[in-house]
């Protein structure tokens, strides 16, 4: 479900195909709802064991995500900081695990590559950042941290079930046509880049 | 209090501060370049970014979850009376403060694939020695380093007839090829010498340094700014979605070349650069030039 809230455009979860057309890369909105993290190893995990996943995530969404959590004296868990890792290192194993587990919504740092884009188009996904560095304004937006899965992979790579409000801002950096916000832009540097260096030889 | 006790409890009240206050000369280049920015996406991720650093502090929360690995670099006056306890204290401290602050642990046994849960570990804490003659004090530069700057350092022996030309593409092409993901405005240390590691080390020393801080030699302060002006011209803007500037600063490092080799190696810092140094006199004060914040 899509909503305007304070002019901000919130998406609430489980996330349908009708809300994920409606995004556009480089709009930005915020997610109200299930997020669950899971990065390297959680992502090596899904694609090995015949279980997959330890959660539902039709419908979902991941979050390329290291928190540090605390857990507290009732054994319950405190969010302390959290912010999205690198993106692109999921890159070789996201279209299997869209494939695997129905997930909607990618969420990390930075873009992804050619693999992750042609799935997203062809299973009707995006892929979004989330501001980089910014962890104690993503602990914030987390109310509740409602379970953990397979925390024998540590804290940083352990499946957090988190229930968030407003989480975001969230930039969709690969949208269900394929296109690639990133990519667009690493063109851009590239030539310029290019152009400075060629500058420079002719002084 | 033991001597060993008192450097525990200072190593770990300072990680625990650095990993929630930003170094002065950061917030100054960040603030900088927030100034200089004109592109509107990039000034409200400048936005965001301040926002953060507000509410880490009054929280007292880590600015970013990824805490990194610790690196110390250790310069210790031959006559300093606690010499023999530091490399014990300052592994106690990672502990304490991993507890205290806390930080994320990001140690894990290589082979073994085991995180080991309290940022120590088969070499770790990273500890660096120098030890100086004639002193007494003690002065500690300590590095969160996180893996998402980390991830783009690169080291490469050119033939010096390629010339010190070299550098600039080398360190160019890296930032637009992984820089994006590195948490920009990114803070760049190039590091030269005769071989590969000693060009990574140099190029990690350059990250110790002051960003406002200049090479003693004039042609490679020159270069530092060159290398400056030109990746900022690339424009990644602030979180790689575009904007006025790439760097907060490029620092060089630079030790002897032997006559067959040009070894040039690249370090990155995030935004987020979380550095900082503690020094002690012989009685065990202490105080940081790097954060005026940091309370006795």
């Amino acid at each position: 479900m899509i909503e305007t809230i304070n002019e901000k455009k919130v998406i609430t979860t489980p996330v349908t195909d009708e809300d994920i057309r409606s995004l556009k890369a480089g709009d930005v909105f915020y997610l109200t709802g299930d997020v669950l993290t899971g990065r390297d190893e959680v992502h090596k995990k899904t694609l090995r064991e015949a279980g997959g996943f330890p959660a539902d995530l039709r419908g979902g969404v991941i979050y390329h995500a290291g928190p540090i959590v605390r857990e507290k004296e009732d054994g319950s868990f405190e969010m302390v900081s959290i912010g999205p890792t690198t993106s692109m290192r999921m890159e070789d194993f996201e279209p299997d695990f869209i494939k695997k587990t129905g997930v909607k919504i990618i969420v990390g740092k930075g873009g992804m590559g050619d693999k992750t884009a042609e799935a997203c188009k062809e299973l009707c996904v995006i892929h979004c950042a989330a501001p980089a560095g910014c962890a104690v304004i993503g602990a914030a937006s987390v109310k509740e941290i409602s379970g953990v899965y397979w925390p024998e992979l540590g804290m940083p790579e352990a499946v957090w079930h988190l229930k968030v409000r407003e989480f975001g801002p969230l930039i969709v950096t690969i949208d269900s046509e394929g296109c690639n916000y990133y990519k667009e832009k690493k063109r851009e540097y590239t030539a310029r880049r290019v152009e400075m260096l060629s500058e420079s030889e002719t002084k | 209090m033991s001597s060993n006790q008192k450097i525990v409890n200072a190593v770990a009240e300072y990680l625990d501060h650095i990993s929630k206050v930003l170094p002065d000369d950061v917030v100054k280049a960040l603030t900088r370049l927030r100034a200089e920015e004109k592109n509107k996406a990039a000034l409200s991720v400048y936005d965001t970014m301040f926002r953060n650093m507000e509410l880490a502090e009054e929280l007292g929360k880590p600015l970013c979850q990824d805490t990194g690995i610790v690196q110390f670099k250790v310069v210790c006056g031959q006559d300093h009376p606690a010499i023999g306890e530091i490399g014990e204290s300052l592994k106690e401290a990672v502990i304490k403060a991993t507890k205290e602050a806390p930080l994320r642990p990001n140690c894990i046994e290589t082979f073994d694939e085991i995180n080991t849960g309290d940022n120590t570990g088969t070499g770790a804490p990273t500890i660096w020695w120098d030890i100086e003659p004639g002193r007494s004090d003690l002065e500690i530069y300590v590095y969160l380093a996180g893996g998402g700057c980390s991830l783009p350092g690169i080291a490469k022996v050119f033939m010096p007839g390629q010339g010190y030309e070299v550098i600039a593409p080398f360190a160019a092409e890296r930032v637009t090829e992984m820089g994006l993901n590195a948490c920009p405005p990114l803070f760049v240390g190039v590091g030269i010498g005769n071989s590969i590691e000693t060009a990574a080390m140099n190029s990690k020393l350059a990250l110790m340094r002051d960003i406002d801080s200049s090479n003693d030699n004039p042609n490679v302060a020159a270069l530092e700014k060159e290398l400056e002006e030109k990746l900022n011209y690339i424009g990644i803007g602030p979180q790689g979605l575009g904007g006025s500037s790439s760097v907060m600063g490029v620092n060089i490092v630079n030790t002897v070349r032997h006559p067959a080799t040009l070894a040039v190696a690249v370090s990155f810092g995030c935004w987020c650069h979380r550095r900082g140094v503690i020094s002690f006199d012989k009685d065990l004060n202490y105080s940081s030039k790097t954060h005026t914040k940091f309370a006795k």
